[in-house]
């Protein structure tokens, strides 16, 4: 059962936080949504949940309409980002909470709840602290408990909003590979809100990237990185180096470096190319169109080297990222000067009337 | 001289100021807030224990008392509903007047009793807005009990509302939304989310509320007609006799009306002992 949103919208006095956003979750998929604050990724949750609804749009479930069915009779299980815990209840009594309140025709004796609520805290690995109030546990506890909460009414659709945000790092890091394994043990729905790019691609099967109330891509984690669709997308997710190009000579170029062909025939007098620091070629010499470069910095990051490069024939600092090996065989050291080249880039023209374009080096590739 | 004696000896111009000012409290609290409570005692045991007595068995004392304690039990019942309807309105929702509210529910405090007596003889008396009306359908307001609840509501409005609002605001409503999205109805998710949270703030309220009733005067003078044995409460009682030069009387049933007052700190201050963890946790501004 696909839950489909269409043409959602949601104002609020002075500013509109959400416009015309039109989503497709699929069952069982595991799907992020990324964006800054203000994006109206929580809005869109919110209305999800039944705690808010739009001003405009439909939400369909097998040909239902969703958002006609009241928050309480809607079977979403909801994670808040602060957990909102029952402060006065106990942990199981928190995580008995939603079976405690159903109407007596379909609520489960006390004895099964007992069960029911023994298995779900030993699921998020919350054995023996039952008995413990929410402000006797850590921060990793707590979300933990709100989970259970949350999985206790048995939801078609799970709603987690920025779940790991309160955590410190390594909390973090290992509760997010937990959640995705729960995830898939339960065979859930389930739809996270995140401003963390890292923990979207790495958790969900499809992230959809917002900006302003507006849904700018939906697609795989791979996707998003590889091919973005819009400026925003490139610029939000991951590092990207951005080279305003100017018609000089027929081809658009920057300072002497030129796409080596013409994406849209003439009819941009300007683009700008996104180019990933993975993306940048460096060379001893100039063997392939570039530009020359000073190396300003090395930031050693392991396995991988971060270096920052000065470029003043384009007048702007380059980021690009070697492995930490090529840095040695290459013989680069900060202060030394080098040869940098684009090997991939994705191009959007200035004008309107073109299309998005991926160029490689000694080709270039029109987006499917 | 050592340090120690050097450090003594700086020391006790500052226990000086201490003792001075403890003194001071002190004294502001014995002679304008004990003496005035003791004078009442101490005048009303003048003439002995057994006049004391005969003084306060009287069935107009103890039509006074029962009169007193039934405005409170109506009145305090009202506003505890009333406070928690309001603060839950301003907390929660936005709506147009909102401001307007809050300060409306203030205005008790700043508008004088008296005044707010005279507003219900304007609008119930047999000259007022709705009195001739009233007459017709035989239904008696001022100078009988529904009129001392009226106005003892209008005085006492704002402490229960006043007590929960700071506190519900600094509490949001996250938990309530958490219980409604559980599958909690509206009364499932105000017994066991809302109540629970402001249940001491909610008591301390109902305390206060109870103790001003109980001693309010000048409205209910206004619209109580003074009518022995129907329509006085103690505060009217105790002017009454009082206007009769009869001491003893007056100021026996005065320290009645203290006792009920200690009564209510007592309960105040053992609820602050006892619970006080709580209380200060769930202030606001605490977490």
């Amino acid at each position: 059962m696909t839950l489909e949103l269409s043409r959602l919208s949601r104002r609020f006095a002075g500013y509109t936080a959400l416009d015309d956003v039109s989503l497709d979750i699929a069952p069982g998929e595991f799907l992020a949504l990324l964006g800054p604050s203000g994006s109206g990724k929580t809005t869109l949750l919110r209305i999800l949940a039944g705690l808010d609804h739009p001003d405009a749009g439909t939400a369909r479930l097998d040909g239902r309409d969703f958002l006609a069915t009241p928050a309480r009779t809607r079977k979403v299980g909801l994670v808040f980002q602060h957990y909102a815990l029952f402060r006065h209840l106990t942990v199981a009594e928190n995580v008995a909470f939603g079976l405690r309140v159903r109407p007596w025709r379909t609520r489960p004796g006390r004895a099964e709840i007992a069960a029911r609520v023994e298995n779900l805290l030993q699921r998020v690995q919350l054995e023996g602290l039952g008995q413990r109030y929410p402000a006797q546990i850590s921060g990793g506890q707590r979300q933990r408990v709100a989970l259970a909460r949350a999985l206790a009414v048995e939801p078609d659709l799970l709603l987690l909003d920025e779940p790991f945000g309160a955590l410190d790092a390594q909390v973090r890091v290992t509760l997010r590979r937990w959640l995705r394994e729960l995830h898939e043990d339960l065979g859930l729905t389930t739809v996270f809100v995140t401003h963390d790019q890292e923990e979207a691609l790495e958790l969900a099967d499809r992230v959809a990237v917002m900006d302003r109330g507006r849904i700018e891509q939906v697609g795989t984690p791979e996707a998003i990185y590889q091919d973005p669709a819009t400026p925003f997308v490139c610029e939000f997710i991951g590092k990207v180096n951005r080279i305003p190009l100017v018609r000089t000579g027929g081809a658009l170029a920057a300072a002497g470096w030129a796409l080596d062909d013409d994406p849209w025939d003439g009819g941009q007098a300007q683009a700008t190319a996104y180019v990933r620091p993975e993306h940048l070629a460096l060379d001893v010499a100039a063997t392939r169109p570039g530009w020359k470069a000073h190396l300003r910095h090395v930031y050693l990051a392991g396995s991988v080297a971060h270096l920052e490069l000065d470029v003043s024939a384009l007048g702007q600092t380059l980021e690009a990222d070697v492995a930490s090996e090529d840095l040695a065989r290459l013989g680069l050291h900060a202060g030394g000067s080098l040869h940098v080249s684009p090997r991939r880039a994705v191009v959007f023209p200035a004008g309107s009337g073109g299309e998005r374009r991926v160029w490689q080096a000694g080709e270039v590739a029109a987006v499917a | 001289m050592t340090a120690a004696t050097a450090a003594r000896a700086s020391a006790w111009p500052r226990r000086l100021v201490h003792a001075l000012l403890i003194l001071a409290a002190l004294g502001f609290l014995g002679l304008f807030l004990v003496l005035p409570l003791a004078a009442a005692f101490v005048e009303a045991l003048r003439k002995g224990v057994h006049a004391y007595l005969t003084a306060i068995d009287q069935p107009n004392a103890y039509a006074a008392i029962r009169l007193t304690l039934l405005v409170a039990a109506i009145a305090v019942p009202l506003n505890l509903v009333f406070g928690v309807a309001a603060a839950w309105a301003v907390a929660r929702f936005e709506f147009p007047g909102k401001a307007w509210l809050g300060a409306l529910i203030d205005l008790p405090f700043s508008v004088s009793p008296v005044v707010a007596g005279l507003v219900y003889v304007l609008l119930f008396g047999a000259q007022g807005w709705f009195g001739p009306w009233l007459g017709e359908h035989g239904i008696r307001i001022l100078f009988a009990v529904p009129g001392l609840v009226l106005a003892t509501v209008f005085v006492t409005l704002p402490f229960v509302a006043r007590e929960l609002n700071p506190l519900m605001q600094a509490q949001g409503s996250e938990e309530e939304e958490a219980a409604r999205v559980l599958g909690a109805s509206g009364w499932q998710m105000f017994f066991r989310v809302t109540l629970p949270k402001i249940r001491w703030a909610l008591l301390y309220g109902v305390l206060l509320c109870n103790a001003r009733p109980m001693g309010e005067f000048g409205a209910v003078s206004v619209v109580s007609g003074h009518i022995r044995g129907l329509t006085t409460t103690l505060p009217l009682e105790i002017e009454m006799r009082y206007n009769e030069y009869d001491y003893v009387g007056a100021f026996a049933v005065a320290s009645l009306l203290a006792l009920l007052a200690l009564v209510t700190l007592a309960a105040k201050s053992a609820l602050e002992w006892r619970y006080g963890d709580e209380l200060a946790a769930h202030a606001p501004g605490g977490h």
